[in-house]
C-alpha cells in the first residue's frame, strides 16, 4: 500500500524515517521477522502477538481513512528551567528530535475513521519516553479545545513515562491543564476515548489518560501510576510478572477493554458508532479551510 | 537525620553552654561574644535556605502537620471513607469553620511518630482517600461550601494495593472534581507538595505556600536516582528541579508566600498558621465574590497559561511572563 500524501510528505523531510534494517529480532520470543512483515502485520510478532511499540505517524497512517491534518507543530519546547544533567536539556531534546524525527513526545491533528471525523493525539515514546512537559500539554489541550468547537471526537493514544522531570513544575502542571480542557469537552457532549499503550503512567495516566469516557488498553501494555521499580523498591520484593499490564488492569475494572493491536482499528470505529451521530458531526474534514493541508 | 535538627543541636549546644556561663555569672566580654557567635550563628544556619535546605525544612519532624492546622479551627467535623472500600487517615477532611466561614477542608495527614506515621502512610495518600476527597469536594459544591486544603505528603501511595485500586483514575477523578465544582478552592502547600499525589487537592483558584515547604515534579531522591543512578546526590536534584515558594511564585504556579519566622514555622507555630488562615481567610472573600460560572472560567484561564514553549522561534512565556 503506498504511503498517503500527508505520510509522504514528512518522509521526504526526514529521509531516515524508514528504517533501512530488513530483518528485526522479537524480543519476546527471539524470532527473526521479516522487517516487511512486521509492518504488514501491524508492528505485531506473528509468532507470539509481542507487540513492538509504534512510531507516531506510523500510528497514525494505520488508523486513519487516508489524509490526517497536523495541528500544534508550531508549538515547540523551550528550556524554562534552563536544565542541565549529562548534558543540557536543548541537547537531549536535539537528540530526540532526530532519533524520532518528532518535534515532541505527541502528535495532534485531524482526519476520519472510517468516515468519521476525528481529532487525534498520538503520543511517542520514543521522544523523550513520551514525558509531559508543556509542548504536550499544550498540544493536547489545544487538541481537545479545537475538537470542543468542531463538535468532534477526540481519540487519544498514550505513551508516557510521566511528567518531564526537566521541566520541572510547569510538566507537573500541565496535568491540571489538560484535565480542564478534557472537563469543558466532555460537559459538552463530546467523547472522548484514551487508548492506553506501553507503557503508560504517572502524570498522564493520573490526568486525561484515565479521565476519559472510555478507556481501551492495548494488548500486554504496561499501565499504572507508580514505576515498576519505584514499587519494587518500596515493598522490597518482585511484582509478578503480570502486574501492570493491561490485562491484569482490566482484570481489576479499570479499563472498559483490552484489545491486540490487529483488532483496534475495527473496535474504535464500532465504538464511534455506538456513541457519535455521524450526521451530528461537522462538514468533513476537506471542506475546513484553515485545515487545508500545508 | 535531618539536616535542620543538626544544625539545631549544635545551636541548642552553644545555647546551654551560655546558659552554664550565666549561671555562673561569667559576664563581660566572654559571654557577649559567645552570644554575638550564638547570633550570627542562627542567621548562618536559617538566614537564607538552600533548595536542599527547604527540602529539610518541610520535612521537620516539629514542623506543623495538618492537624495543627485543623485543631485551630474554630470547628472541624471529620467526615470518614469514600463509601466503597475504607477511610485513609492520610486523607482527613470535613466540613470546618475558619475565621466565622463555614468550608470543606481537605488535608494530608503525615504522623507526628513511628506508630502514627504506620497508621496514616506517612502522609501517602491511597486511591480510596483520593475518592473520599472527590465525594467531600462534590459535597461542598452542592451545599455551597469553599474548598480548602492542605498540602503536605512525600507523594500519592506506590503500593501494590493503590495500584491494584486504580491510583492513576484516583488522582485523575480528584482533578477532574476539582474542574467543575463551582465553588472557590483555596489551596494551601504548607510541608511537602510531592508531585501529582499533592496536586490532586491543590487545582485551586488561590495557591498558597508557607515559606519553606517545597513543591516537586519528583522527590530530589528519586529525581537523583534516575539523573545519576545516586540518590545521596538528592541536594544537587533539589537546585535543578526549582521546589521553593520564589521559583514557583515566579513561574505563576503559586499565587502567594506566607513568610516563616527564621528558623521555620516551628518556631511559632500558632502565629504562623494564624497567618495561614489570613491569607486563606483574604482568598476566600475575594474568590466569594465571584459567581460560579465567571470562578470556573478564571480557573480554567489560569491553568490554561501555565507553561513555557516557543512558537517557531520566539520564546512565548506562559507562566514566565
Ligand atoms: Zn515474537
Amino acid at each position: 500500500m503506498p504511503a498517503p500524501d500527508w505520510l509522504r510528505k514528512r518522509r521526504e523531510r526526514d529521509a531516515s524515517a524508514d528504517d533501512a534494517s530488513l530483518w528485526q529480532k522479537c524480543p519476546k520470543c527471539s524470532e527473526m521477522l521479516y522487517r516487511k512483515d512486521i509492518v504488514a502485520n501491524l508492528w505485531v510478532c506473528s509468532r507470539c502477538g509481542y507487540h513492538f511499540r509504534m512510531h507516531a505517524y506510523d500510528r497514525i497512517n494505520t488508523l486513519v481513512d487516508g489524509d490526517f491534518v497536523e495541528i500544534g507543530t508550531d508549538i515547540l519546547p523551550g528550556d524554562p528551567l534552563g536544565w542541565t544533567d549529562k548534558r543540557p536539556y536543548p541537547q537531549k531534546l536535539e537528540r530526540d528530535r532526530e532519533k524520532s524525527k518528532l518535534s515532541e513526545a505527541v502528535v495532534t491533528g485531524f482526519a476520519t475513521l472510517d468516515g468519521f471525523p476525528v481529532a487525534l493525539g498520538v503520543m511517542d515514546f520514543n521522544f523523550r519516553g513520551g514525558t509531559m512537559g508543556t509542548v504536550v500539554g499544550e498540544r493536547i489541550t489545544n487538541l481537545l479545545e479545537e475538537a470542543r468547537r468542531r463538535r468532534l471526537p477526540c481519540i487519544i493514544f498514550t505513551a508516557s513515562g510521566g511528567a518531564r522531570m526537566e521541566e520541572g513544575m510547569l510538566a507537573l502542571m500541565q496535568m491540571a491543564k489538560t484535565t480542564l480542557a478534557v472537563e469543558r469537552f466532555k460537559d459538552e457532549g463530546n467523547l472522548y476515548i484514551a487508548v492506553l499503550t506501553d507503557p503508560t503512567t504517572g502524570g498522564v495516566s493520573a490526568s486525561f489518560a484515565f479521565a476519559a469516557d472510555l478507556i481501551v488498553a492495548e494488548a500486554r501494555a504496561a499501565i499504572g501510576f507508580a514505576g515498576r521499580r519505584v514499587i519494587e523498591q518500596t515493598i522490597r520484593q518482585k511484582l509478578p510478572e503480570n502486574f501492570q499490564t493491561a490485562e491484569f488492569l482490566l482484570e481489576k475494572g479499570h479499563v472498559d477493554m483490552v484489545l491486540d493491536r490487529r483488532e483496534l482499528r475495527p473496535a474504535l470505529v464500532r465504538l464511534l458508532d455506538y456513541a457519535v451521530d455521524r450526521k451530528r458531526l461537522a462538514t468533513p474534514l476537506k471542506a475546513v479551510p484553515e485545515f487545508a493541508i500545508q | 537525620m535531618n539536616l535542620i535538627v543538626e544544625r539545631e543541636k549544635s545551636l541548642s549546644e552553644l545555647e546551654t553552654r551560655l546558659a552554664q556561663l550565666h549561671e555562673r555569672g561569667i559576664g563581660g566580654d566572654e559571654m557577649r561574644a559567645l552570644e554575638t557567635k550564638v547570633q550570627e550563628l542562627r542567621q548562618d544556619f536559617f538566614g537564607k535556605l538552600t533548595p536542599w535546605e527547604r527540602v529539610n525544612m518541610a520535612r521537620h519532624p516539629k514542623r506543623p502537620l495538618a492537624s495543627d492546622y485543623l485543631g485551630a479551627l474554630e470547628a472541624f467535623d471529620e467526615l470518614h471513607g469514600d463509601r466503597h472500600f475504607r477511610d485513609d487517615p492520610a486523607l482527613v477532611g470535613g466540613f470546618a469553620k475558619l475565621r466565622g466561614h463555614n468550608v470543606m477542608v481537605l488535608s494530608q495527614q503525615k504522623g507526628r511518630d513511628t506508630k502514627e506515621n504506620i497508621r496514616r502512610n506517612f502522609g501517602m495518600v491511597s486511591p480510596e482517600g483520593y475518592r473520599k476527597a472527590s465525594r467531600l469536594m462534590e459535597l461542598a459544591a452542592r451545599f455551597h461550601l469553599p474548598i480548602v486544603t492542605f498540602v503536605d505528603t512525600s507523594g500519592a501511595d506506590p503500593g501494590i494495593g493503590s495500584e491494584e485500586r486504580a491510583q492513576s483514575e484516583a488522582i485523575s477523578g480528584c482533578l477532574m472534581t476539582l474542574t467543575h465544582v463551582g465553588v472557590p478552592v483555596v489551596a494551601s502547600i504548607v510541608g511537602e507538595g510531592g508531585s501529582g499525589g499533592a496536586l490532586a487537592i491543590a487545582l485551586a483558584d488561590h495557591v498558597i505556600m508557607a515559606e519553606n515547604a517545597v513543591y516537586s515534579v519528583a522527590s530530589p531522591e528519586g529525581c537523583a536516582a534516575i539523573l545519576w543512578g545516586d540518590s545521596a546526590r538528592a541536594p544537587e536534584a533539589a537546585e535543578h528541579l526549582k521546589l521553593t515558594s520564589n521559583d514557583l511564585l515566579g513561574f505563576g504556579i503559586v499565587d502567594e508566600i506566607v513568610p516563616e519566622p527564621l528558623g521555620g514555622a516551628h518556631h511559632d507555630a500558632a502565629a504562623f498558621i494564624g497567618r495561614v488562615f489570613d491569607a486563606i481567610e483574604r482568598a476566600l472573600e475575594r474568590l466569594a465574590l465571584l459567581p460560579p460560572a465567571d470562578l470556573l472560567d478564571t480557573r480554567y484561564r489560569k491553568y490554561r497559561r501555565i507553561g513555557s514553549w516557543r512558537e517557531d522561534s520566539p520564546v512565548r512565556a506562559g507562566g514566565l511572563a
